[in-house]
């Protein structure tokens, strides 16, 4: 064994039975603001990231009053909205078309960048990876910190960007140029602090954080994976983590020099992304033209794809181990869901191009991406598959993670397969910048991947604090959760059929009457979906009182509660600083739950059996 | 407590961590780059014919500097070779001349683009373009006037004074050539706004640029304070030489894949 390994075995030997406090106590400022421990660092990302989830969810709640009730005053919120954005972005409290699209380009924005992924990949990638391979922590402790603070100061540059003279930006969270070229400039408006500039910065510095996670996550598994952790024992959360971190190396960089170059056309006044002959309120614009906005689509496209499973894969991981550790079975098929999230990852690179079958492009690559997003629909049919026979004969225990972890099978099952029309050119075409677009990734993201999260915080809840959450509040959160999720998405799909586009700002209404006739019978689908995620707003109260309030009057939930045979649960609770007591030593794979002959209905990963056990 | 793998190497992976960390880094940066070289390759397809110029940049301190980096490599290696071989006044020499390669590079980058931002260029409506000196009291807002400071520039710039019907037989080097400011549809001296080109060329030279500061922070921390560790953890301290090392052969590789496609193409 390795020499450091017994060192760092030597020093927990002897803290055997005191775990919980170090050997040498950290100051409150080291411990818990710029802690370089993997599990203080994992909440920090996790409550950040819900906050972000909550803002991100707010910002679509108001925007869904200018929907339903367009050109009215909203109440109570839009004094706010007056009196710290300005009369010309809220007069009299009603939602002005800038802030509408300001409001719907930092939903999506915060939505992604700031809440899904940060909460899924590393939030849950810090705080259960390291200690599901056996590791202390993370391979480099300061690097995860510095991913933190960098996330946190993006965060930061996107909410301050918010009161800057003329508002956050507003061109989409897919920033499209010339659109995002040409935003946010004029008099009164600064040459950095305005709303498109400092989106951009705020990206490079979120894309900065994801990179420094990315290759931590990365070495950890590759290097830090526990005595007998081979890589088919590892549980399928870490390989979904480990597929995960390689999309965000990968995919993100060609988007940081996309950024770069954004900010150059921005600042520096250059042409990267303006075409030649732009006409902007009347006049030539500027510059020298001769850029290419395609460019940018295939650039952000590049990492837009990949970050869409970015954004399930942490999902589908947890849902994985809620699922196996409920039903009390094994993963049903655990090496084909190996090999198939392996291949999703790969493939994930060759598709981006079908969000822009609009663009003109030759039939042959229209073709060529048609025929990838097709084919990558297949392993993403086996994973989902493989949970589902899962569920087959186990005898299922229904706890609060297990009920979001079964939701989200058919959530993401609709939300997948909505995408198989869009995967096809013809098809698309009607289909696109529709709300069926909204629907479909919805479906994947908010019902799908949310839920999933939701799954993870109750899961996970009482190995980060001690205590369980409460099962009672629990119930009530999911099901009006779970109800009101379709109420707002469903429509969508209707919506979209008709032809009602993503970006109406009033909802499609004009004085009055519909903007366009065949509209008109699915527009009053509007207040109905506003309504529901307004009630959604206030179903989510059980859930925020229910996290906080456990921290102190919650059940003690003792080391595993559950249950669980991977080694996450095989460490004290809270687990300490170096998180193993003894280092672990891995004999099995991750899922052995009611294995015949063994009086227990689980057997952990590191359980060494003697010899007459073992028959 | 302490993180396995930090010094030695794992025995099944062959590596240690900060080893596989900085491939990973690496991988990433070919990505980043690669963004910009595509950038780079699109717009050039996409030119206006004959408007992404050729050879515009002047070649000799681009030379240099790729000998410099080239140069800056070897030291590099051969200081880190020296302190896993225990000779610690090699290893000061080598790293400290690959610090001193990387200053160079700065200066003669500087020194460049001082020169760029003082040729000036104007596309004329018919899209040709003179390249050349400003001549600043021949310049007000009725007429531009330029040295043309390129065979080519010059015979386009006689030809545009041909076609005005003026003095097309005045000759010498040092021909000053007049252009009326409403035939110009671009006039401004070699900034990143100038042309898509020179937007490619100052990005990607300027975020290589930062690279090799960057890099060269790195190197003199270990060639100075932080070569401490040699005397107390000479293993790590290698391995640390190591992977600063990994980075800046990256950052030599991007300058040879730069200079081609800026200078020659
Ligand atoms: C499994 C099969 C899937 C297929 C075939 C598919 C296909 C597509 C296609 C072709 C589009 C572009 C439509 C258009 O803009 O006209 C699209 C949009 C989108 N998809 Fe999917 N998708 C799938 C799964 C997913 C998953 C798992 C996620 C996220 C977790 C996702 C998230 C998105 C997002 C965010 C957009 C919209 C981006 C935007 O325009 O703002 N999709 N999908
Ligand atoms: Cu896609």
């Amino acid at each position: 064994m390795n020499a450091n390994v017994e060192k760092a075995l030597e020093t927990h030997g002897e803290g055997h039975h005191e775990h919980g406090h170090d050997h040498h106590e950290l100051s409150f400022w080291r411990k818990y603001v710029f802690s370089t421990d993997h599990k203080m660092i994992g909440i920090q990302y996790g409550i950040t990231a819900l906050l972000f989830l909550l803002f991100g969810f707010s910002l679509m709640g108001l925007m869904r009053w200018q929907l339903a009730y367009p050109d009215t005053t909203i109440p109570f919120f839009g004094k706010i909205l007056t009196a710290v954005l300005g009369e010309h972005m809220a007069p009299k409290g009603v939602m002005s078309a800038d802030l509408y699209n300001s409001f719907g380009a930092m939903h999506g924005t915060i939505m992604v960048f700031l809440g899904i992924v940060p909460l899924g990949f590393a939030a849950f990638g810090n705080f259960v990876m390291p200690l599901q391979v056996g590791a202390p922590d993370m391979a480099f402790p300061r690097l995860n910190m510095a991913s933190y603070w960098s996330y946190l100061a993006g965060g930061i540059v996107m909410l301050i960007s918010f009161v800057v003279p003329g508002g956050a930006a507003k061109s989409g969270w897919t920033s499209y140029p010339p659109l995002a070229g040409i935003a946010d400039v004029g008099p009164n408006i600064h040459i950095i602090f305005n709303g498109q500039t400092l989106w951009i910065i705020g990206m490079v510095l979120l894309i900065s954080s994801s990179l420094l996670g990315s290759v931590n996550v990365i070495a950890t598994v590759v290097q830090l994976r526990a005595k007998g952790m081979t890589w088919m024992r590892l549980p399928f959360f870490v390989w979904a983590q480990f597929v995960t971190a390689f999309l965000l190396l990968l995919a993100f960089p060609p988007l940081e020099a996309a950024g770069v170059m954004q900010l150059m056309d921005r600042v520096a006044g250059t042409s990267f992304f303006m075409p030649s002959g732009l006409v902007v309120n009347g006049q030539g614009w500027h510059g020298s033209g001769g850029g290419s906005p395609l460019l940018w689509q295939h650039l952000f496209w590049f990492l837009g794809h990949p970050e869409v499973y970015v954004m399930i894969l942490p999902g589908l991981g947890i849902v994985a181990e809620v699922l196996a550790n409920n039903a009390r079975k094994p993963l049903w098929g655990y090496r084909s869901m190996v090999w198939a999230v392996l291949v999703l990852g790969f493939l994930s690179f060759l598709v981006w191009a079908h969000h822009m079958y609009l663009t003109g492009m030759d039939t042959k690559v229209s073709a060529f991406f048609q025929t990838t997003t097709i084919i990558i629909s297949v392993p993403s049919v086996i994973i989902l598959t493989c949970l589902i026979i899962s569920l087959y004969g186990g005898s299922i225990r229904f706890n609060t993670p297990m009920l979001f972890a079964i939701a989200f099978l058919p959530m993401f099952g609709i939300g997948g397969l909505t995408g198989i029309p869009l995967a096809f050119n013809a098809t698309d075409v009607p289909l696109h910048d529709t709300y069926y677009i909204i629907g479909h990734f919805h479906y994947v993201v908010a019902p799908g991947t949310l839920f999933a999260l939701f799954a993870g915080v109750y899961f996970w809840y009482p190995k980060a604090t001690g205590r369980m959450m409460s099962e009672f509040w629990g119930h009530v959160h999911f099901w009006p959760t779970f109800i009101l999720m379709n109420c707002i998405f469903m429509p969508m799909f209707l919506q979209g059929f008709a032809g009602v586009h993503r970006r109406w700002y009033s909802g499609g209404i004009v004085n009055g009457d519909a903007l366009f006739e065949v509209t008109q019978h699915v527009l009053h689908w509007n207040t109905f979906m506003s309504w529901a995620s307004w009630l959604l707003a206030v179903a989510q109260i059980p859930f925020i009182l229910n996290f906080f309030l456990a921290w102190k009057y919650g059940h003690k939930s003792g080391d595993n509660p559950w249950h669980a045979t991977t080694l996450d649960w095989q460490t004290p609770t809270p687990p300490p600083h170096g998180n193993f007591t003894v280092q672990p030593e891995v004999y099995r794979g991750p899922y052995e739950y009611s294995v015949p002959g063994y009086p227990e209905d689980y057997l952990p990963q590191d359980k060494k059996l003697d010899q007459k056990e073992a028959k | 407590m302490q993180i396995p793998y930090e010094v030695e190497a794992r025995p099944d992976t062959g590596l240690y961590n900060a080893k596989l960390g900085i491939w990973l880094f690496l991988a990433s940066e070919v990505m980043l780059f690669g963004g910009l070289f595509s950038a780079y390759i699109f717009l050039r397809i996409g030119a206006e014919p004959g408007l992404w110029p050729h050879q515009i940049l002047e070649l000799g301190p681009a030379f240099a500097n790729t000998m410099v980096l080239i140069i800056s490599s070897v030291t590099m290696v051969m200081g880190w070779a020296s302190a896993k071989l225990g000779e610690y006044k090699k290893f000061k020499i080598f790293t400290g001349i690959t610090v001193l390669c990387a200053l160079a590079f700065v200066g003669i980058k500087s020194y460049e683009y001082h020169g760029d931002f003082n040729r000036y260029g104007v596309i004329l409506a018919d899209k040709t373009q003179v390249t050349g000196e400003l001549v600043k009291d021949k310049t007000n807002d009725r007429q531009i006037t330029l040295i043309p400071d390129a065979k080519q520039s010059t015979e386009l710039g006689r030809e545009y004074l041909k076609k005005q019907g003026e003095g097309a037989e005045k000759s010498g080097e040092e021909q000053e050539l007049a252009f009326d400011r409403k035939d110009v549809v671009w006039f401004s001296n070699f900034v990143p706004s100038y042309s898509t080109f020179f937007s490619v060329y100052f990005t990607m030279t300027g975020l290589h640029a930062l690279h090799v500061i960057g890099g060269a922070v790195v190197i003199f921390y270990l060639w100075g304070p932080g070569s401490r560790m040699y005397f107390t953890d000479r293993k790590h301290f290698v391995n640390r030489l190591e992977v600063a090392g990994l980075f800046w052969h990256f950052v030599e590789l991007v300058w040879i894949f730069l200079f081609p496609v800026l200078y020659l193409l």
